[in-house]
């Protein structure tokens, strides 16, 4: 480097250089080490070296790992939703109806708890879900239940409501800087041309706080794939997760490449699920505009994604009967492939900065 | 004041937000070994009995060593970095900064096993070193937003004045600069300090048989017989971060007074 370089971007790598250089250390040179490592086998303890993608073929086809990935990017989209839906109201509420001195008292309030410390919070979960738990003995001395309920632990819905308690700053302050930013002298032109309450919120602050919303979907959906403790200690076994497989092929098997292909795995899923997803909502926005919005465009773009979103359901759940265990991969690779990259071509980007 | 339907919506959801770290001490204080409704008495027995146990205090001694070490080195890192993203502007800036930021999105398991599996690779023992080299990674981020916060109110024309007076740039920054963002460098001390603390699963994958605070929980999170004591304990590590918290908050508040006054004030 130098010669291309004006003085001011040299003196900016050079102050930069330390933490970049930590970072590709420790970050870059690992990630690549495991994705090197998944294309390597493990023969008792010495690591075979030639190039292979049998841990892959395993990885994709066996249907434990299957079941797993597919639970914890179900049990992810889940807790993406709730927390996400119940953040809103509460970033709505900091940013319209706090008074703005106390704007940052609200936010610090609800930062707190994130910062103290997550295994005891998690555990404290299933203190409070427990059947003889705070919640099911409030629920039976009030009569509301006869007899304490048991779907609440060590299953899914443990790990969801436990996630969606650990992640929920992570989706109240993107939503909240984005309704910050909305001029709010925009609602005072809707009201005055006439607009509902309601409807000014479905057609200018909605739309206007869309991007918060969407990198809050980001940073709760990617990290919370990857959880390890919440679903050790909420989930029992129909909660278990994929960062658990990791561990266990890692640690209890000892088969470093093994653990290795499936975190590459892990990896690959989210974010072939997001881009599929954020092309998709393109995809379903450009249809509801196409139509001129309203109920006509809701319904038909309710259906496309019921259509689009079926299609890969049912090919996931029988698709190996008609295409055998791989064929049934490389038909929803190449239908998830062709829509994606149809879409990123030939529809613009859209509202809300996808 | 009225009662709006958002404001209850609120303060459920602050309830839902706290539920864990109020029952907390509830247990802690509680004279029964079974951590669950009725409480029986109050009892100071379990904090006692922290005091009795060796290898608690042995993980504790090598969770504070990591997260003071964690804390000056993440600190330091982030401030190089965070001064490079405000004052400079080179190409890739965008996407060099966005990978310095991964660690904060990126599943800590994935960090944690890539990590362990570079280690294995060149044959180095897992122990404290390791995991202070994972939580650098981990807490830097944060470091640099906070630092961020403190560099980007600034006035440059506070250095450049400096240095039209005669200061080298090292000197500019050692006098004008680095008074000017001490409390964000403060709150960036203190919030690395708590995370490190607080950090699981890197301290769980790297730990070899130097275990931090948060891995000896888990051990014991096994025996339901050591519940009560964990339960002191948790309740002493969440008064801690929480204080530590406040301190951080109200030094991080006084750094972004303290630049966004000096630029108000360069504007008059």
């Amino acid at each position: 480097m130098g010669q291309g370089l004006t003085r001011e971007a040299r003196q900016g790598l050079i102050t930069l250089s330390p933490a970049l250089v930590f970072a590709l250390l420790l970050l870059a040179v690992p990630l690549f080490t495991i994705i090197l490592f998944s294309f390597w086998t493990q023969n008792f303890l010495t690591i075979d070296r030639t190039f292979t993608l049998t841990n892959y073929a395993e990885a994709l086809t066996d249907p434990l790992y299957r079941a797993l990935m597919m639970r914890s990017l179900r049990i992810s989209a889940s807790v993406t939703a709730v927390t996400v839906i119940l953040a809103f109201p509460i970033a709505y509420y900091i940013s319209f109806y706090v008074r703005p001195e106390r704007k940052a008292l609200w936010l610090f309030l609800i930062t707190i708890p994130f910062w103290t410390s997550y295994l005891i919070r998690i555990f404290l979960w299933r203190v409070i879900l427990a059947y003889d738990g705070p919640i099911n003995g409030t629920l039976v001395e009030l009569g509301i239940i006869e007899e304490p309920l048991s779907f609440i632990l060590y299953n899914a819905n443990a790990v969801v409501i436990t996630l969606a308690h650990a992640f929920a700053p992570f989706a109240i302050l993107p939503i909240f800087v984005s309704l910050e930013k909305i001029d709010r002298s925009l609602l005072e032109a809707a009201k005055d041309l006439g607009e509902s309450a309601a409807m000014t919120f479905m057609r200018v602050t909605l739309p206007l706080a869309m991007p918060g919303v969407l990198a809050a979907v980001l940073i709760v959906f990617i990290p919370t794939v990857g959880d390890y403790v919440t679903p050790r200690l909420v989930g029992g076994s129909g909660g278990t997760m994929i960062a658990n497989m990791i561990y266990v092929q890692s640690f209890d098997l000892s088969i470093r490449p093994r653990g290795a292909t499936l975190a590459v795995v892990a990896m690959l899923s989210v974010t072939i699920t997001l881009a599929w997803a954020i092309l998709h909502v393109r995809f379903w926005v450009h249809l509801n505009d196409r139509v001129g919005g309203g109920a006509a465009g809701l319904a038909l773009a309710g259906a496309a994604a019921v259509v689009d979103i079926g299609v890969l359901w049912w090919l996931w759940h029988n698709g190996e009967a008609w295409f055998g265990p791989a064929g049934s991969l490389g038909v929803m690779a190449a239908i998830m492939a062709g829509g994606a990259i149809a879409i990123a071509v030939f529809l613009p980007k859209g509202r809300w900065g996808i | 004041m009225k009662l709006r339907p958002l404001g209850v919506f609120a303060v459920f959801y602050l309830l839902f937000l706290y539920a864990p770290i109020l029952l907390l001490p509830l247990f802690a204080f509680n004279d029964g070994t079974v951590i669950a409704f009725p409480l029986r008495g109050f009892t100071f027995d379990w904090f006692a009995e922290l005091a009795r146990i060796p290898a608690l205090h042995e993980a504790t001694l090598n969770s504070l060593i990591i997260a003071c070490s964690v804390a000056v080195l993440a600190t330091c890192l982030g401030l190089f970095a965070a001064r490079a993203a405000t004052r400079y502007a080179f190409p890739f800036k965008a996407g060099i900064m966005g990978f310095i930021m991964l660690p904060l999105v990126l599943p800590e398991v994935i960090v944690a096993i890539s990590l362990l599996v570079v280690l294995m690779q060149l044959g180095i023992e897992t122990s404290i070193f390791t995991i202070i080299l994972g939580h650098t990674l981990l807490c830097m981020p944060f470091a640099i937003a906070i630092l961020q916060g403190s560099f980007s109110g600034l006035d440059r024309s506070l250095e450049e004045a400096a240095v039209d007076l005669g200061e080298t740039r090292m000197g500019a920054f050692r006098l004008v600069i680095l008074p000017l963002v001490a409390p964000g460098i403060v709150a960036s001390l203190l919030i690395c300090f708590i995370i490190s603390l607080d950090e699981f699963i890197i301290a769980f994958f790297l730990s070899g048989n130097e275990p931090t605070l948060p891995v000896y929980l888990w051990g014991q999170l096994r025996f339901p017989a050591r519940l009560p004591v964990v339960m002191a304990l948790g309740t002493i590590l969440v008064a801690l971060s929480v204080v530590l918290l406040i301190v951080a908050d109200g030094f991080r508040r006084r750094g972004l007074r303290r630049a966004g006054q000096e630029t108000s004030g360069g504007f008059l």
